[in-house]
């Protein structure tokens, strides 16, 4: 099958700051396909050494596992908050938070919102999968109208249980947001755009221009019931028409950065 | 250095930048505001990070983040603030990184007032938030003792890889007195090996976190902080012993209650009355061998809080219903005189006493008649 | 028409989601349904090696990081 004669190119492998542990993430689940893309980046940055991951709680509470760099682990909802302390003491190091839904959207709000308005330095990966995954599928800020899930089980009624918050929009009113953007991740033209997306959030970081923050709608395949693929596709159909990709918030000093 | 009038909040923000304070992240709460003011113009002054939080949850959070990498850092609030701070300070305590809290108490329980109180005692003493672990307390009952303990919290977090916490009741926060403030130290240069760093010097990664699935490894970190908290025990209870030699009655009271019940054993001593005061200066650990060997010897105790009898139960625990311990307290920011507690002294001297009963039910009554 | 490169999925990451199967855009991968890794999972394999042009879009969807992708090095043939 595989032509031994013939000279090979290695195009591309795991990245090396992976740990050989494999992760607990269900089969299909986008959480995967967003560590990689943000291990890319740090490598392809040679940020690795310098980075201090913090990490919070929901399905990626481990996320310390998978990745061989420093790491904290937060709270629920808390992660920006020491984000910040960590990144006001150690100024020079790449500070980052990878959330999702519950923990950025809901308790952590007036973290995030406190992060984003002093246009902290740092770099926010926001995992939005429209329910809560970790605890078994409940019902999220960004659970969508009409969405059934274990804690609205005949579907979201707005008139009892409110309307999704759309972060990226949200954070983008604020004058110390420097990027804040939605991608995707629900196929591979997605995915590369929201590879960019996260390295532009890193050389916000590293360039001082203020608080950046990629929100990434995410699949759920296990709590949504649906194959990975059919969850993808469920992105594409349902969540982009409430939350429409695009750049939110791009200031003036991050829209002249070349990377 | 020569001794300067200066106010409590102002005395342990500036003594706290002086031991080499390195971050501080607070949220203004009265009445503790002043340390938080007072550093938000000095800590700049000397580029060190400021940052007036989101909320006081905001606050320990980026403690949390900043005692991560081993740097000496700092909170304060007052009760409902502290309350706020509960899940940080477990999960701070669960990760076994050191930090200093100050706590300026005030009326509670709810939004209270903003008088001084003693209330939050059984809160910060017994731990505060989730979870088995206990935190070094320091309770000063003057503006230069709040000073002299200010150094003392941070050496004592790193010791011990633990939270500090200096209780100050309201009035301590807020008083001015003269003072004298230590010389300013340098900031440490040594990095914790077990500190995160994002440049990896050493070649490996560090991982701080609380979580631990696994039953038996919980409980391998639970019987470590545990060991640690009795070596703590050991090594660094503080008080002040006051007229104790010949005494015959004992007051106990820690800081504000203590000052005014040292006045009270004062002039209750002048009129030939032979008791003494013991007055925690830590209140954990608690002076447990001394209030034992007082047992054996005197009559009786009496505690003077302003709370609704907190502190009273751990002295109760060591005296063991061996000798009569009674109580008086005032509650919702009301400070005792000293003329109260010294009938109250008069009242234990006259007697009669009993171990019998909860000395609760004894003093409610009585206070119940005196505010009417 | 001659293979223009090969992957190789790691049966220890795989967790036969499907997704690397569905977007390959030359068909090359199916699970391999005669072998369970050690988690018990199916693994993706290619079952059409000759399509594969090495163009890394399984290694782009795959969540595991489990594929690495190759390319052959052919120099052009004189005409």
């Amino acid at each position: 099958m595989v032509l031994k004669d013939v000279p090979t190119k290695l195009i591309y492998e795991r990245p090396a700051v992976y740990d050989p542990r494999v992760t607990h993430y269900c089969p299909g689940c986008t959480h995967g396909v967003a560590h990689r893309l943000v291990a890319e980046v740090l490598e392809e940055m040679g940020e690795v050494d310098n980075a201090i991951g913090v990490a919070s709680v929901g399905c990626s509470v481990f996320i310390y596992n998978y990745f061989n760099i420093d790491f904290v682990e937060a709270p629920h909802g808390r992660a920006p908050a020491m984000a910040t302390g960590i990144k006001r003491v150690l100024p020079e190091s790449t500070v980052f938070t990878y959330q999702g839904d519950g923990d950025l959207a809901s308790i952590g709000m007036g973290e995030i919102v406190g992060a984003a308005s002093r246009g902290e330095l740092i770099s926010v990966i926001f995992i939005n999968n429209a329910n809560y995954g970790m605890t078994g599928g409940q019902m999220a800020p960004t659970t969508l109208p009409g969405q059934k899930t274990t804690s609205s089980p005949t579907g979201r009624d707005v008139k009892r249980q409110g309307y999704p918050v759309q972060t990226a929009e949200l954070l983008s009113t604020l004058t110390g947001s420097a990027y804040v953007v939605r991608r995707s991740m629900h196929n591979p033209r997605e995915i590369k755009r929201a590879k960019k997306a996260i390295r532009t959030a890193f050389e916000v970081q590293k360039h001082g221009l203020g608080f950046a923050l990629v929100e990434l709608l995410s699949t759920c395949p296990t709590n949504w019931k649906m194959t990975p693929d059919d969850a993808r596709s469920w992105v594409e159909e349902r969540m982009t028409e409430f939350f429409p990709l695009g750049d939110y918030k791009v200031s003036p000093a991050v829209a002249e950065l070349k990377i | 250095m020569a001794k300067e009038l200066i106010k409590g909040n102002t005395a342990v923000a500036e003594a706290a930048l002086r031991a080499g304070l390195e971050a501080y992240f607070g949220y203004p709460i009265t009445p503790q505001t002043e340390l938080l003011e007072h550093l938000s113009a000095r800590m700049p002054e000397l580029g060190r990070p400021f940052v007036q939080a989101e909320s006081e949850l905001g606050a320990i959070n980026m403690v949390y983040g900043a005692a991560c990498t081993g740097k000496r850092v700092m909170t304060s609030s007052s009760s409902p603030g502290v309350s706020l701070m509960m899940e940080g300070l477990s999960y701070i305590a669960g990760t076994e990184v050191p930090m200093v809290l100050v706590d300026v108490v005030r009326g509670g329980p709810g939004l209270g007032n903003i008088a001084p109180a003693q209330g939050d005692y059984n809160q910060i003493v017994h731990g505060g938030g989730h979870g088995d672990y206990r935190m070094i307390v320091l309770a000063p009952a003057s503006v230069q003792e709040a000073v002299d303990m200010t150094a003392l919290a941070f050496d004592l977090a790193e010791k011990y890889r633990t939270i500090t916490a200096i209780m100050l009741d309201g009035s301590i926060g807020q008083m001015m007195e003269p003072a004298e403030l230590p010389p300013m130290q340098p900031l440490k240069k040594d990095i914790p090996d077990w500190a995160v760093r994002g440049n990896r010097d050493d070649g490996d990664w560090h991982l701080l976190t609380s979580i631990n699935l696994d039953p038996p490894a919980q409980e391998v970190m639970n019987l470590r902080l545990m060991q640690r908290w009795q070596e703590i025990e050991k090594n660094e209870v503080r008080y002040k012993g006051y007229y104790l030699d010949d005494a015959e009655f004992v007051v106990v009271g820690f800081g504000t209650a203590g000052r005014v019940s040292l006045s009270a054993v004062r002039a209750a001593r002048e009129k030939g009355i032979k008791v003494g005061l013991l007055r925690p200066i830590t209140v954990a650990p608690f002076p447990d061998e001394v209030l034992d060997e007082l047992a054996q010897k005197v009559q009786a105790f009496l505690v003077v809080e302003m709370n609704s009898g907190q502190m009273l139960e751990d002295v109760r625990l060591v005296v063991r219903g061996r000798k009569p311990v009674e109580f008086f307290g005032r509650m919702g920011g009301v400070v005792p005189f000293p003329d109260e507690v010294l009938t109250e002294i008069e009242r234990l001297v006259k007697g009669p006493l009993t171990t019998e009963g909860h000395p609760r039910d004894r003093w409610l009554p009585r206070l119940a008649e005196t505010i009417g | 028409m001659p293979a223009k490169g090969y992957i190789e999925v790691n049966e220890l990451y795989c967790k036969a989601c499907e997704l690397c199967v569905t977007d390959c855009p030359f068909g090359v991968l199916a699970l391999d349904m005669e072998h369970l890794t050690p988690k018990g999972y199916h693994p993706a394999h290619m079952i059409n090696p000759d399509a594969c042009t090495g163009c890394g879009i399984c290694a782009t969807v795959c969540p595991d990081a489990a594929i690495t992708v190759y390319r052959y090095e052919r120099k052009k043939t004189e005409a």
